[in-house]
Formats: structure tokens, C-alpha cells, sequence
């Protein structure tokens, strides 16, 4: 009654899984730039003397922070279209995905631009820099450098998370793993190599942004 | 003492055993219902829109009334025997019921041990989607969204005979292809008649109109083997009930459209 391995049924679906892959890794560069960018900028407008902008912000990021990725999601795609906003699965997808790491992305972000020294912001006005250049030459790129590691980790918890997208038939990595086993019923093979993917998607994905991250901020994180 | 009490155990189920099963084939079934008056009919409990229990914990649904209309037309009162999927054929076969009226599929295995009726209600995957949608075929599909649950036989059919224009969206349950198709996140589905009269039963926006059928495996009642009156007078009710509307009218209630015409 030994389960009899078998491997190479899964070649006949390569196509699928390296659909999957692609459509992975898609979803999360297109999401983790966009992500940034917002994160980047909600965390400017936390930081503002602004606060209607102030409060707005924290209750977009307490909002996300706060409830299951998949939910959100599912109002997306399922809830929208009731309100007349009914997007596509790969745009809903992607959206969910790029609402989901502004929020964390602001925080982390935020906590990089508390930790600028003062006497550097102080350095800057007294060069009369405006605040906006004061941000964007003096506090931004340290802050970026410091918090790097953190943000790193968040967007590739945001690749792992887009595996919840195959529940609405967006066809990734896991929807490829799902489709493959209901045709083949081999589970442990179909989930072990789909396993095996991720974890060389995650690993390489932790190292592209190592050296990003070296290149740009390296020499404004040491300053 | 021990071994004689074991022996006289056995004995004594031995024979209530056999005692009951030549109990159960004495007489022919038609003649004892038509005496007795009472027709005892295994229908299901967890099953919509076929059978489910209501608030008031009486069972309702599309093989309830069909066993009343059946009761009727014999002169009989109908006991309803709540089963489930496995225990269904046995209770029929132990003589604890008459007629087994539990969306039962026919089969080779089946036959061998149950006789059937003919189809009294249809069970079928097919292609649903709303009236606007001028599809008559699988070819009419090209250029449209298909939505399916990843894995049910829909899916596998669906997927041999559409081409590549088809765009077939995949969900991983019942409730997301449901989902999909209300919010117009999908054009058409294909899943089973059973499932389109669940949203059927929820009023939608979009209604779920049947196009085309992929698979079609009936309904059929169950009667044990050897009750050759019984079956006739069966098949006897239902083809007038097909003919005089009844059972549509119970098709219509249940399922949402009227009896296929090739039933």
C-alpha cells in the first residue's frame, strides 16, 4: 500500500507552473514598486504637521493592517462590482496586493524617518532648504537605508501572500499547484515542487533586494 | 455455560434475522401498499433543493413531493424515511421501504441489485447564464468567461471540448463560481442543475438560464428487484405526471425551470 512516487507526471504541466511563476513574480514587482511608492508617501503624510492628513492616513493603514488579507481581497473582486467597480482578476489581484503593502510599507517606512537625527533636519533649514527638499534629500534615503532589511521581509511576506489569489482564479504559482493536482491527484509531488519554487523565488527575491539595496542606500545608511 | 449462552445468542439472532428477511418477501409490495394503505418512501435530509429538513424539522423538497404525488395516485398515505447516500439502497433492500426516491443516480453496479423506475427528475451539468446571452452551443462560448469549481466533473468535461477562445475561469468551490457569476465577474457557468437552482432560490440580478447540457445523469426511483407490478404502476404515475404538467410544476418549484422535454 506504499505511495508510489511519481514525479514526471508533472512535466506533461510545465507550462502551467512556469505560467505560474511568471505570473508571480509579475504580481509582486509591479506590486512592490507600486507598494513602496505608496508606502513612501504615507509615511511623508504621517509625518506631517497636517492632521485631517495625519489621521486619514493612520485610518487607511490601521484599516489594512488590521483585517485578513483575503477578505479584503474578496471585496475587491466579489464586493465591488455591486458599488459598478468591477475590475478584472489579475487588476483586483494586484490592487489588493499593492493596497495591502502601502499599508505595512507606511509604518515601516514612518519608523525609518523617526529615527533621522535631528540635528540633521535642523543642518538642513539652517541651509534654507524647503521641507519638501529637506525630505527628499535629507531624511528619505538614511531612512529608506535603515529600514531596508524590515522591508525587504514585508514584500516578500506580500509574494508568499499572493498565493491567496487563486481564489479568485488569478493563475499563479498556487492555482497552478491546485489545477494540477485535481488532474493528476498527486498531491505530495504537485505541492512539494510547487514548495520548492517558492522557496527559490523567496530566497532569490531576498537577495535581488539586498543588492538593490546596497547600490542605493548603502552610502546614505552609514551617514 | 459461557459458550452455551454465546451459542444461544447466536441462534437466537440467527433466526430473528431470517425470520425477517422471509418476513420482508412474503408479499408482493403493490398488493400490501394498496391493503395497508401506507407507502414508505426513503427521501433525503441533507441534500437541497432534493431533500432537506425545514424550520418546523419536517422534510421538504423535489423527492418529497414526488413521493406524495406517487402516494397519492396508489391511495396510500406516504411515510417519509429519512437516509442518507449510504444507507439508502440497503434500507431498500432490507424491506424497510417501498420506493427509494433520493436523487439516485442509475449505474451498472446498481442494476444489478435494485430495479428503476423511469427518470422523474433531472440532474445534469450543463452551461447556465442570463437570457442576454446568445449561447447555443460550445462554440457560441469562444470569446466569452466560463466560470467552473476547480476539479468537479464540470470542469473536466468543459475543459475537452472547449478551444483555446474559451476563456475558463477556475474557483475553488461552489461558493466562488456562485460568487463570480452574481458579480458579473463571469459571463456564463458551467455546474450542475442543483447548484443553478440554488442561485435561482436567491432572486439574483443575473439569472442562470440554461444554454447547453455537458453531462446528463437523471433521477431515477428505486424499487427492490422481482416487483414487477409495483414498477409498472410507478412508471405508470410518473409518465402522467410528466404529461399533465404535475411533475414540471414540482420541477418548477424546486429547481427553478420547468422538466427538460427529453426526461
Amino acid at each position: 500500500m506504499a505511495y508510489r512516487f511519481d514525479f514526471a507526471s508533472l512535466l506533461d504541466y510545465t507550462p502551467v507552473l512556469v505560467n505560474g511563476v511568471a505570473t508571480t513574480v509579475g504580481l509582486t514587482l509591479v506590486g512592490a514598486v507600486l507598494g513602496v511608492g505608496i508606502g513612501i508617501g504615507g509615511a511623508a503624510a504621517r509625518s506631517s504637521a497636517n492632521a485631517p492628513l495625519r489621521v486619514a492616513v493612520g485610518a487607511y493603514v490601521e484599516l489594512i493592517r488590521n483585517t485578513p488579507f483575503l477578505v479584503q481581497l474578496f471585496f475587491i473582486f466579489f464586493g465591488l462590482p455591486s458599488l459598478g467597480v468591477r475590475l478584472p482578476e489579475w487588476q483586483a489581484a494586484l490592487l489588493a496586493m499593492v493596497i495591502n503593502l502601502g499599508a505595512y510599507a507606511t509604518e515601516i517606512i514612518r519608523a525609518g524617518i523617526d529615527a533621522t537625527p535631528k540635528g540633521q533636519i535642523e543642518a538642513g533649514a539652517s541651509l534654507g532648504m524647503s521641507g519638501p527638499q529637506i525630505f527628499r534629500y535629507i531624511i528619505l534615503g538614511p531612512a529608506m537605508g535603515k529600514i531596508w532589511p524590515a522591508l525587504t521581509s514585508q514584500i516578500i511576506i506580500v509574494m508568499l501572500g499572493s498565493s491567496v489569489c487563486s481564489q479568485i482564479a488569478v493563475e499563479e504559482l498556487s492555482f497552478a499547484a491546485n489545477f494540477i493536482q485535481s488532474r493528476n491527484f498527486r498531491p505530495f509531488e504537485v505541492y512539494f515542487v510547487a514548495t520548492a519554487l517558492y522557496l527559490a523565488l523567496a530566497v532569490g527575491l531576498r537577495w535581488l533586494l539586498a543588492r538593490l539595496g546596497d547600490r542605493l542606500f548603502a552610502r546614505a545608511a552609514r551617514a | 455455560m459461557r459458550f452455551a449462552t454465546i451459542l444461544g445468542a447466536v441462534g437466537f439472532a440467527t433466526a430473528v434475522l431470517v425470520g425477517g428477511m422471509t418476513g420482508a418477501a412474503q408479499a408482493d409490495a403493490l398488493e400490501r401498499i394498496t391493503k395497508e394503505k401506507i407507502l414508505r418512501v426513503a427521501v433525503p435530509q441533507d441534500f437541497p433543493p432534493f431533500g432537506s429538513v425545514g424550520t418546523d424539522l419536517k422534510p421538504v423538497g423535489y423527492d418529497i413531493d414526488a413521493a406524495a404525488l406517487i402516494a397519492k395516485e396508489l391511495g396510500a398515505k406516504v411515510e417519509l424515511v429519512p437516509v442518507s447516500s449510504s444507507n439508502r439502497i440497503p434500507y431498500l433492500t432490507t424491506g424497510k421501504v417501498d420506493l427509494v426516491i433520493s436523487s439516485l443516480g442509475k449505474n451498472a453496479e446498481r442494476e444489478k441489485v435494485i430495479d428503476f423506475s423511469v427518470a422523474y427528475a433531472p440532474f445534469y451539468n450543463g452551461v447556465f447564464g442570463p437570457e442576454a446571452s446568445a449561447v447555443e452551443k460550445v462554440e457560441d462560448l469562444n470569446g466569452k468567461t466560463v466560470g467552473v469549481t476547480r476539479g468537479s466533473v464540470e470542469d473536466i468535461e468543459l475543459s475537452k471540448i472547449v478551444t483555446d477562445k474559451v476563456t475558463v475561469r477556475r474557483y475553488e468551490d461552489n461558493n466562488g463560481t456562485i460568487s463570480a457569476f452574481l458579480s458579473g465577474q463571469v459571463e456564463l457557468v458551467a455546474t450542475g442543475n442543483v447548484v443553478a437552482a440554488a442561485i435561482f432560490e436567491r432572486n439574483p440580478p443575473r439569472l442562470p438560464i440554461l444554454k447547453f447540457l455537458i453531462k446528463n445523469s437523471p433521477c431515477f426511483v428505486g424499487l427492490n428487484k422481482d416487483e414487477g407490478p409495483l414498477l409498472e404502476k410507478v412508471n405508470g404515475i410518473l409518465t402522467k405526471a410528466k404529461a399533465d404538467g404535475s411533475l414540471s410544476a414540482i420541477a418548477k418549484k424546486w429547481l427553478g425551470t420547468p422538466l427538460p422535454k427529453d426526461l
